[in-house]
């Protein structure tokens, strides 16, 4: 049974589901025996609770045999990046600071997907407070890549991909702030989706940088990326920042293709520093758009390239210092014991709950906003961050995407940057920028290296401007077969 | 120039209430000296009259209407509190 | 050397909404300890605010009514410093684009007499801005307790320039402040609630210099006596170690009302650092001109118009105006009796003196009250037409306090109408100087007080019914005839 879905689309088994080919709660056993057998390799989940979502399963059959199932989703599992409140289960962050924090509430995502019948099915480790690109910097050890378990999955989102990959779920949560969600797609072979700022409520994403988050997810295809965006989008009176804009039916806009595409092509994003693979893989897709009829013009993105970096982590990290701020010991959260103080008690359950790369930017984003500093960093980056936008903005006049590879490297090898934080800084080249401009982007499979690691194709659309992305996403998907092949584990 | 003299970490970490050890903070004094070193080059750019962009979204008057919800139950409240008494919080004594 | 004063304020003022400024949970005072709370309040992982529409109205409606300029935009900032009342360790305020600028507070200094209006000042105001409250902490023994209750009640606060000078202007400022945010339905400004809560920055320098002395801030003034006692103490404070050769140190100082003294607070490890930055989770406010002109539309008349107008239009003398003025339900109520009767200085002191008594000693509020403003008009009518008498009135109007009768009804159910039977009158009058010669000798004599032992009489023989008018001219009439 496991074998034959574990590693199905979310569409394939709502199919199998809806034709009685198999239960809720039998779908939910494969995954949990699969979750069972893998997971001493790929550490994926930080926490799980199988007796909860059997009970969910059978909820979900109950309602199948009632004739009142919800939709597509009805008895899916799916997992949470552990940053995403359900109520009663754990919320960690990956972080010893909230190792034993209970939710008392749920997020707007989760909410939403409880109401179309989704199982939650476990939450999934992640770099601490969503701080990296590796899934190292867990205070519950390291995610590993289910490709190559020498490698890292990617981050912040690790355990959301690998998880998926591994054939532990069929789709998860994950939250992209500068490639959080499309560079572990692109390292574990997945579907990465992150919407445009303000589509999808973060009402509930315990924050790392509030005008950069975004929740998105991990799927197996361009369609079940669709058919979760529908679920997961649309205006939160909860997220002030949550927008009000009309929704297409992302999944029915799939296979129409309005008018030959516009294709921009980032010529930054070619330079040195991109793995010959990986470019030869991405003008592979580009040939395919050009005999599919798409006009693929070269487009220049100067300060996104040099600045776009630089920007990010004095944005990121100033707006982290005060989000992580409520993280005391106080309320909740872990609390030193080692003193009794009132005022080092602060400082000794931080310095005890906070690990290294969430400290280094707690201090840098503490700096770059305390006296004498703000102007020269945090207003500068903020302008800057306007000059990129509008960068943007400009090249979308004459295209309705961009298209870059995700990541300059395919999968690196676990504790290969840990020591360098700059290094490990300068590998989201290519995703930053979308998140500081509030577009949407998504990562899709485009092959494999030589070493058998795969491949990330980032497409870039405009604000809200989804539809268009994933249709154009999903004609390359549809013309290949990247997303069929599984790792061997 | 040292560029770790760009950043006093000792005065830093007090404002973010961490406690840092000798070598945690001579460690972060290299690696944040260099991360300063590499964004001034931000410096570079021309952003006369560039409004600064402090939001996701440039959009304007969001609100709620000043409607009674409900709120968590004492339990809920103080479910993860390390440490309660009489249905508060227990901080250790602050001394003004 | 003469020394001068120079004071500002800094109030904070809770705004009377149903829900907190960045959530929906009920605001409140009084609940048990953590049953207003919910995920935004306690600073939850993920938690996000949302402003409250009400809130904006409010300090908008105050600004207008203060004066100030409603700033087109105006933004949220985040105040980060750490404290255990503070669950997300910043605090949402507005820090360099406040939604009020400029505007100014009337105030009424202590005249030369108690019946007479003292000085009247505008006192300039820098601006005024919206941010959220923190908890209560409750030191104990050992440790402190925390109480999220009050944590994000909408607070506004209002700082004024340096531009006062005596214990007294400040201690008018924040009553004419108290009065207008009250009657303007922004807040209750209870003091022990907690509702208006006021900081003082004070310093002084030698009368004819420009330049500011080094300020004290003075905190903990948590009553309005407190306000005029603290800031009178600091003063001397400051002018005595001046004098004495010494010289003031900026510091933050706590004054302790009771016993009427204050103390330096231990200066806060890191002085003010606060990486003040736009919030990312709020996004800006526009005030435009119709949002302005709706609020406007709901302004009530300020106390001080209210006053003036009081006294130009009904000939109110100042004390009585005193009276009714700052309680915004008796002014208005006062307003309704003048409308509905000719005399209205002769209501405004059934108001000011019965109907308050009563009110103040029956522990009821005017809104409560059975008396409405027909009966006070009908009483007063009743009185100015001969109807009544005086006597008989009080008695009325304590009946119709007790029972919401009209007192027209009650005169009939207590046969209270005044006798203008003038045969009965003629000889009770008769009656009466046959039986006081002695005093009619007086007052034929000269002493004209004798007369009332004679009216006395009379009114005494009617059972209080006489109309004392009347009586006066009759016992005149015939005393006069008796005359050799
Ligand atoms: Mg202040
Ligand atoms: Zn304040």
């Amino acid at each position: 049974m496991s074998a034959s879905v574990i590693f199905k689309s979310v569409a394939e088994l709502s199919a199998l589901l809806a034709a009685k080919s198999i239960s809720a709660c039998e779908l939910m056993q494969a995954f949990a025996a699969r979750t069972t057998a893998v997971e001493g390799r790929v550490h994926a989940f930080n926490s799980r609770d199988e007796a909860g979502a059997l009970s969910l399963a059978a909820a979900s059959d109950a309602r199948r045999a009632a004739g009142q199932t919800r939709g597509p989703l009805d008895g899916i599992p799916i997992g949470f990046k552990d940053v995403i409140a359900v109520e009663g289960q754990p919320l960690t962050a990956s972080s010893k600071m909230l190792a034993n924090f209970i939710s008392p509430y749920d997020a707007t995502v989760t909410t939403k997907l409880k109401m179309a019948g989704a199982i939650p099915w476990g939450r999934l480790n992640l770099d601490e407070f969503a701080m990296g690109s590796s899934t190292e910097n867990s205070a519950f050890g390291a995610t590993a890549n289910p490709w190559d378990l020498t490698r890292v999955p990617g981050g912040s989102s690790g355990g959301s991909a690998a998880a998926v990959a591994a054939g532990e779920m069929p789709v998860a949560l994950g939250s992209d702030t500068g490639g959080s969600i499309r560079q572990p797609a692109a390292f574990c072979g997945l579907v990465g989706l992150k919407p445009t700022y303000g589509l999808v409520s973060r009402y509930g994403l315990a924050a790392f940088a509030s005008s950069l988050d975004q929740i998105g997810t991990l799927t197996r295809t361009v369609g079940d990326a669709a058919q979760m965006l529908k679920i997961i989008a649309g205006h939160d009176a909860r997220d002030s920042t949550s927008l009000s804009t009309v929704m297409p039916d992302y999944s029915a806009a799939l296979p129409k293709k309005s008018r030959p595409w516009r294709i921009g092509v980032p010529k930054e994003f070619f330079g040195p520093g991109l793995d010959a693979e990986i470019g030869a893989a991405v003008q592979q897709a580009l040939a395919f758009y050009r005999s599919a009829g798409a006009e693929i013009t070269e487009v220049s993105l100067p300060l996104t390239a040099e600045y776009a970096i630089a920007v990010y982590y004095l944005i990121a990290t100033a707006e982290a210092s005060s989000n992580l701020a409520r993280y005391d010991g106080i309320r909740y959260g872990h609390r030193a014991r080692t003193t009794t103080d009132a005022i080092s008690i602060y400082a000794q359950s931080r310095a005890e709950g906070f690990g290294e790369e969430v400290k280094r930017r707690i201090i840098l984003g503490t700096h770059v906003l305390s006296s004498g500093y703000y102007d020269a960093y945090y207003l500068r980056a903020q302008k800057v961050r306007a000059l990129i936008r509008g960068e943007f903005m400009s090249v979308f006049q004459n295209c309705d995407v961009l298209l870059s590879p995700t990541t300059p490297t395919a999968a690196f090898k676990i504790g290969e940057k840990s020591a360098d934080p700059l290094a490990m800084y300068l590998n989201d080249i290519y995703t930053i920028g979308v998140n500081l401009a509030g577009l949407p982007g998504i990562s899709l499979p485009c092959g494999f290296t030589t070493g058998g690691l795969p491949i990330g194709l980032q497409i870039i659309g405009q604000p809200f401007g989804e539809a268009e992305m994933l249709t154009i996403a999903h004609t390359y998907e549809q013309g290949h077969a990247w997303h069929t092949k599984y790792p061997n584990l | 120039m040292n560029p770790s003299a760009d950043i006093n970490i000792e005065y830093v970490a007090r404002l973010a209430r961490l406690a840092l050890t000798a070598a945690e903070q001579q460690k972060l004094s290299q690696q944040l000296g260099d991360i300063l070193h590499y964004v001034d080059k931000l410096k570079q750019v021309d952003v006369t009259g560039i409004e600064p962009m402090a939001h996701g979204s440039p959009v304007f008057n969001v609100w709620g209407a000043d409607v009674i919800m409900a709120g968590f139950s004492v339990d809920q409240a103080l479910q993860n509190a390390p440490e309660q008494r009489d249905d508060s919080i227990v901080v250790p004594k602050i001394v003004e | 050397m003469n020394y001068e004063a120079v004071i500002g304020l800094e109030v904070h003022v809770q705004l009377k909404t149903a829900s907190k400024m960045f959530t929906r949970v009920a605001a409140g005072y009084g609940a048990p300890p953590n049953t207003l709370t919910d995920a935004v309040v306690l600073a939850l992982p993920g938690a996000l605010p949302v402003l409250n529409k009400e809130a904006l109205d409010k300090i908008i409606k105050a600004g207008l009514m203060l004066g100030c300029t409603i700033a087109p935009v105006c933004k949220w900032d985040r105040k980060n410093y750490f404290y255990p009342d503070s669950p997300k360790n910043y605090q949402i305020s507005q820090y360099d684009q406040p939604i009020c600028l400029a505007g100014s507070v009337e105030i009424e200094l202590p005249g030369v007499a108690r019946n007479v209006m003292g000085e009247h000042k505008q006192i300039p105001l820098t601006r005024i801005h919206l941010e959220e409250d923190v908890g209560k902490l409750t030191h104990e023994a050992h440790d402190s307790l925390v109480d999220f209750n009050r944590a994000g009640t909408p607070l506004m606060e209002i700082v004024s320039e340096p531009a006062m000078h005596s214990a007294d202007e400040a201690f008018a400022f924040l009553t004419s402040l108290r009065t207008t945010m009250v009657q303007g339905g922004i807040s209750d400004c209870d003091m022990e609630k907690g509702q208006l809560r006021c900081d003082a920055n004070i310093s002084i320098r030698p009368v004819g210099e420009t330049k500011l002395g080094v300020k004290v801030e003075l905190k903990n003034l948590n009553s309005i006596s407190y306000v005029r006692d603290g800031i009178a103490l600091e003063i001397r404070r400051q002018t005595a170690v001046l004098t004495g050769g010494g010289s003031i140190v900026q510091e933050t100082r706590q004054y302790d009302g009771e016993a009427g003294t204050s103390v330096a607070m231990r200066s806060k490890e890191m002085a003010h650092d606060y990486r003040y930055f736009p919030d990312p989770d709020l996004l800006p406010v526009q005030v435009d001109a119709a949002w302005q002109a709706t609020i406007r539309a709901t302004i009530p008349e300020l106390p001080f118009d209210r006053q003036r107008r009081f006294i130009a239009q009904y000939q109110l003398p100042y004390t009585i105006t005193a009276v009714l003025v700052p309680e915004r339900d008796l002014g208005d109520f006062f307003e309704q009796v003048a409308q509905l009767c000719s005399h209205p200085q002769a209501a405004a002191n059934w108001l000011v003196n019965d109907l308050r008594r009563e009110l103040a000693s029956g522990k009821i509020a005017l809104t409560e009250s059975k008396i409405r403003p027909m009966h006070i008009a009908a009483l007063v009518d009743l009185v100015e037409q001969g109807e009544i008498s005086m006597t008989a009135a009080k008695e009325v109007f304590n009946d119709m306090f007790q029972t919401g009768e009209a007192p027209a009804a009650i005169v009939i159910r207590k046969n209270l109408k005044q006798s203008t039977d003038s045969g009965a009158l003629e000889q009770w009058v008769q009656s009466a100087i046959a039986a006081n010669p002695r005093a009619v000798a007086e007052f034929l004599a000269g002493k004209e007080q004798a007369i009332n032992a004679v009216k006395g009489a009379v009114m005494k023989a009617s059972q209080g019914k006489a109309n004392p008018k009347l009586v006066d001219e009759l016992v005149r009439r015939q005393l006069l005839a008796v005359k050799p």
